[in-house]
């Protein structure tokens, strides 16, 4: 789903999402509900497309924009539509330090969370590597539409650096999420919170929701948005109204990653860690 | 002198830290390895390669963690990315007085591909939620391996960066873009060019690493421990956490650097262009040597609350 087409679905009250050099920005309505005031409605916006290579100066601009969000509108709910083939592999970014130009983005969206702004992703396309942990991986919660492409590397590289033959590696991720690319072993192991189906009228035939035990935020959205004239609108609407409503501060990941069995050992071991206990099998 | 470089995780802990005063938290005894290696046939460390635990560092309780190279080059994978993100929560816990992460690291371990780019984004989100609490985080890089990838940005979110002018900090490996965009890019076998572009005296000119030392385990030492009375001073109360002023500040650091630097093609120029006096005679300094030069060239700030 091209930006365009997915802003307005998002924000059917409007939106002023502009696209400069791949980055996006800007602002949207959120379909809140009666009785919200309008600040509470809306939600800033920063975002990439056109499975942008984020470099140094789309890392900087996303990190103003978040900044400006801080200092001008106080509290403002922080949307991150993603689309990204990865960090810009050139000698030029490296050599200017683009870890740094990353972090200082992830920085950013952190300090903004801790300021009492709602950060969400949202993965609409593509997302790789380098150029999703300081985005979707950063926020309170990160969400994909179902045909989102969501990977490290394709398994052909992954084969030539491990050593490990492509076959096997083919073989282990159709029922391995840990291998496989795709939003949906992203969610199993507790990367998204949920998956946002856009409803009837795009690509996608299938109204429902994929629904894990944990995912009825993603359930009660699709299903109060069938009855809707505009309902392929209304379904990400009120998924996305959903989301600003029952963020949790805190991260759940490893939690969700074992509840969903995607991830079996983080979350033991990291309480093991934490409160000196050992280590029970998931 | 006794080489930091040389040595691996379990020999830098307790040359860094004060003698004997360092516990690991679930170490190699407790067995509890990576589960996805086995399946693909590739053998498994006992610590998953790396080290957590507290210890004294200058007589302060400060918690650490050292990630072992010669372990799949120190990459990050699940139960590793988990042990990391625990020994950051329980720092927050019992009140550390600060957190030093001794990294060595390729990033995500790519035969964990998901679950590694999934962990290295908590230990991130942990590393801040230290901060957030008000205890200091600093970073040392001066491994053979560098710290390279998601762990290089990781190391950046850190209060205070510790490198040796072999230690190398970057986000995508010379190789790696090699293989992408041809030797003509970035050529992984120009060893000179490599260290020019992502070591120790490159990053501390740039403002990237607030401290440069020698490949010294007393040195690496002794910094750390500055580092952290610094950032806990009696007027340093909170210094730790991120505030809008400090990024602000790195925000125009970091367009600066673009503005007048972005059109450069090789780091001896950016050098130069800095004011050093002999670009071409830098990587011949000793590190006392280099600092002593380098004072009033150097673009970032000075002090370390970056």
């Amino acid at each position: 789903m091209d930006w365009q087409t997915l802003a307005s679905k998002l924000f059917p009250g409007g939106h002023d999402i502009v696209e400069h050099d791949s980055f996006l920005s800007g602002s949207g309505q959120v379909d809140a509900g009666a009785g919200a005031d309008a600040a509470a409605r809306t939600v800033a916006v920063i975002g990439t497309t056109g499975h942008a290579p984020i470099g140094i100066e789309i890392a900087l601009a996303q990190a103003q924009a978040v900044l400006r969000t801080v200092r001008e509108h106080p509290g403002r709910a922080i949307l991150i539509l993603v689309d990204t083939q990865g960090q810009r592999l050139r000698h030029r970014d490296e050599m200017l330090g683009i870890n740094s130009y990353m972090a200082h983005l992830g920085k950013c969206i952190d300090f903004a969370r801790r300021q009492g702004h709602t950060v969400l992703g949202l993965v609409y396309d593509q997302a790789l590597s380098g150029g999703f942990i300081t985005s979707g991986l950063i926020a309170d919660a990160c969400f994909a539409l179902p045909q989102a492409t969501i990977r490290v590397m394709g398994l052909p590289a992954m084969a030539r650096i491990t050593k490990v033959p492509e076959d096997r590696l083919t073989e282990l991720a159709m029922d391995n999420p840990v291998f496989a690319p795709g939003a949906e072993n992203y969610l199993r192991m507790g990367g998204l919170q949920a998956i946002w189906e856009p409803g009837p009228g795009v690509e996608s035939t299938d109204a429902a929701a994929i629904s894990l035990p944990d995912a009825s935020a993603n359930a009660s959205a699709n299903s109060s948005a069938s009855a809707s004239a505009n309902s392929s609108a209304s379904a990400l609407a009120s998924a996305l109204a959903k989301a600003l409503a029952q963020v949790e501060p805190t991260d759940r990941r490893m939690a969700l990653g074992e509840a969903r069995g995607g991830r079996h050992m983080a979350q033991a071991v990291a309480q093991a860690v934490r409160t000196g206990g050992d280590v029970r099998p998931a | 002198m006794s080489s930091y470089l040389e040595r691996g995780a379990r020999g830098r802990i307790p040359a860094i830290f004060d003698a004997g005063s360092f516990e690991e938290f679930l170490g190699p005894s407790a067995r509890v390895v990576s589960p996805h290696l086995a399946q693909l046939d590739v053998p498994v460390s006992f610590d998953d390669g790396v080290v957590v635990g507290r210890g004294l560092l200058g007589g302060q309780r400060v918690f650490g963690a050292a990630q072992e190279g010669g372990f799949m080059g120190g990459a990050v994978g699940e139960v590793h990315g988990a042990k990391l993100v625990g020994m950051l929560g329980r720092a927050i816990d019992e009140g550390a007085q600060a957190v030093l992460l001794l990294l060595e690291s390729g990033g995500v371990r790519l035969h964990e591909a998901n679950a590694g780019l999934i962990a290295v984004s908590e230990v991130m989100r942990a590393i801040l939620d230290v901060r957030a609490a008000g205890i200091p985080v600093i970073a040392a890089v001066g491994g053979a391996n560098g710290c390279f990838g998601g762990m290089g940005i990781a190391a950046r979110c850190a209060n205070t960066v510790i490198m040796s002018e072999e230690g190398r900090l970057a986000m995508s490996g010379p190789e790696v873009i090699e293989t992408a965009n041809g030797v003509e890019e970035f050529d992984s076998k120009d060893r000179a060019l490599v260290w020019r572009t992502t070591g120790g005296k490159h990053r501390y000119l740039l403002g990237d690493c607030q401290v440069l030392v020698a490949d010294d385990t007393g040195a690496f030492r002794a910094a750390a421990i500055a580092a952290i009375e610094a950032l806990t001073g009696a007027a340093r109360i909170g210094a730790a956490a991120l505030t809008l002023d400090a990024l602000q500040a790195e925000q125009a650091m970091l367009e600066r650097r673009i503005r007048d630097f972005g059109a450069l093609a090789e780091p001896m120029d950016i050098w130069r262009q800095l004011g050093v006096p002999d670009p071409a005679g830098v990587s011949m300094l000793e590190a006392d040597d280099f600092v002593a030069m380098a004072a009033g060239h150097r673009a970032g700030p000075v002090t370390g609350d970056r």
